[in-house]
């Protein structure tokens, strides 16, 4: 064969291997998963608190922990982009400088890297200086800064996108910029914005560490913000670590929960950027 | 006295200048053309009058461009208002991401301009250019006038103007990026109207255009000249021959020649213009 159409091939397999194996690993966890968890999964576990207490007993569900995860990421979520919003929108060219905004990028790609527990650690530290204790608040507080840089990254990437010609025709007539930023990019951006919080949201919802210090632990359904709450990942880790098969099986039912809970969100976000999509200018 | 005057104008980017010492009166209510081979500062030159070259970074300007006796470029001007009296089209026609119709009332609506505003702006227009004379096939009054008549009658008004409302009446809420690309353009055409400028700025309008959707620009841009002063860019000398009135030759930077028309084509004065009038240089 001649070395160009060697080449040609050789990448080509490369692909097809690649692409298989991310397949294969989605896959691989879903069969685990269902394998393991089905036999467990029952409507009582999705609507029942649990018994037995810290998830130990055979009985009961893990309703305080979906909903708790739902609560914390939901939380968090709104939260880091309402302040993530304005620092995609202050790292155009039209606000910061080139300078000022590549080191604000290289500040949020550290915080990016850093991992989670020293999040949790950072956060309980500044709820012992704040006297509150493991709390919804606490672990929402903790998760937005977890999400806060990928949220910000991923919009500001979408909005840097955005045509330089489509802004200059907003300015010619007349615009401010902060009349173009949020009736022209920021509609523009909307699928890629939609997309980025989604990315945050799956980030935060399976994040153990950050909360396993800030959030507590209970029971039961938070009835306020200051009430301990209880999350699907932490009541994986805790399932998965006892020495009971059977429940180490809800651990895998528990997984699969909160599988679902991203799957749909991300089915529902898709769905909802290919709406926003049709006004964009290519 | 002129609408639009140059005086000693230089431009430099950084250490490059693209515009040396520019001298000239643009002439009211005519289409002046800016002529010349590519990369010789036209664009800038025409980015000047409504300081969309404010968007570039380490651009210098010195020298005076005054609208209506208002030098534009001293210290404190009010960008907004420069912005609405001097309306631009873009070489490549962006609709904003939007509906047909949200594109027109876009101007009107950052402006805040209310119901009395609006109806006085078309009484006025209405008295040079009337909506029955953009109606060769005569014009049907709908029940489309529903909420806001004003904005609706406004809507209408501007793409008669445009030539664009007979293809789009059916589709006004359909988003904008559907038009063809030749649609687009006449769409742009509508929108910088709106917001009721007395001068239009057009860099290279037709040259992403078909011939056909080129000339459909061409013929409004001549029905639009008795109430408007145009300044088109164009490298097409056959097009500056076609639609000019006046003609404004740049040559690297330098203003070679200026003149009506007639007097430039047929009887110019410098070498350049010559070789450049018959295809010796380009």
């Amino acid at each position: 064969m001649k070395p160009r159409k060697l080449e040609e091939s050789v990448f080509k397999v490369l692909m097809i291997a690649s692409i298989t194996l991310v397949f294969s690993v989605l896959a691989g966890i879903i069969i685990v998963i269902v394998v393991r968890g089905a036999s467990s999964l029952n409507l009582s576990m999705l609507i029942q608190t649990p018994e037995g207490g810290y998830y130990l007993g055979k009985g009961g569900g893990i309703a305080n922990a979906i909903v708790g995860s739902l609560y914390l990421a939901f939380g968090a979520s709104l939260i880091s982009f309402l302040l993530g919003l304005p620092i995609a929108f202050a790292l155009q060219k039209e606000y910061l400088s080139p300078r000022l905004a590549h080191v604000t990028r290289l500040s949020l790609d550290i915080l990016w890297g850093t991992p989670s527990i020293v999040y949790g650690a950072f956060g309980f530290i500044i709820m012992v200086y704040l006297g509150l204790r493991a709390s919804l608040l606490g672990g929402i507080i903790t998760l937005s800064l977890l999400m806060l840089p990928i949220m910000t990254r991923s919009i500001e990437e979408v909005i840097r996108m955005t045509p330089s010609e489509l802004k200059e025709i907003s300015y010619a007539l007349g615009t401010t910029r902060i009349e173009t930023t949020i009736k022209v990019v920021l509609r523009q951006a909307l699928p890629g914005i939609v997309t980025g919080i989604l990315l945050a949201f799956g980030r935060g919802i399976g994040d153990t560490a950050s909360i396993l210090f800030t959030a507590g632990y209970t029971d039961y359904i938070p009835r306020s913000l200051f009430d301990p709450v209880a999350s699907l990942p932490l009541a994986v880790f805790f399932q998965v670590a006892t020495p009971i098969p059977e429940v180490q099986n809800r651990a895998y039912a528990s997984a699969l929960i909160l599988l679902v809970i991203v799957l749909l969100i991300s089915l529902g976000s898709r769905l909802l950027s290919g709406r926003c999509s049709r006004h964009i200018v290519k | 006295m002129p609408h639009i005057s140059l005086s000693n104008l230089t431009i430099a980017y950084g250490n490059h200048q693209v515009l040396q010492d520019i001298t000239v009166d643009i002439p009211d209510g005519q289409i002046t053309a800016i002529i010349g081979p590519s990369g010789c500062g036209k664009t800038t030159l025409l980015k000047t009058l409504n300081r969309l070259v404010d968007l570039y970074e380490e651009i210098r300007v010195e020298g005076e461009v005054r609208i209506d006796g208002v030098n534009i470029y001293d210290p404190k001007p009010d960008l907004l208002a420069l912005r609405k009296k001097v309306g631009f089209l873009s070489q490549k026609p962006y609709p904003l991401p939007m509906s047909i119709h949200d594109n027109i009332t876009f101007g009107p609506r950052i402006h805040r301009m209310n119901r009395k505003e609006l109806l006085d702006q078309i009484r006025e227009l209405e008295k040079h250019i009337p909506i029955d004379s953009l109606c060769p096939n005569g014009r049907q009054k709908g029940t489309r006038f529903r909420k806001n008549p004003e904005m609706d009658y406004l809507v209408e008004y501007y793409l008669r103007l445009a030539g664009l409302w007979d293809e789009v009446q059916e589709r006004l809420h359909d988003p904008a990026t559907q038009l063809s690309i030749g649609q687009q353009q006449r769409l742009a055409l509508a929108r910088a109207l709106a917001v009721e400028p007395e001068v239009i700025l057009a860099d290279e309008p037709t040259s992403a255009l078909d011939p056909i959707s080129a000339q459909l620009i061409e013929k409004q841009f001549k029905i639009l000249k008795n109430h408007y002063t145009i300044v088109v860019v164009t490298h097409i000398l056959r097009q500056a021959r076609r639609i000019a009135d006046y003609v404004i030759f740049l040559y690297l930077g330098e203003l070679v020649e200026h003149g009506p028309a007639k007097q430039f084509f047929n009887s110019p004065r410098d070498e350049r213009t010559c070789a450049y009038i018959s295809g010796e240089i380009s």
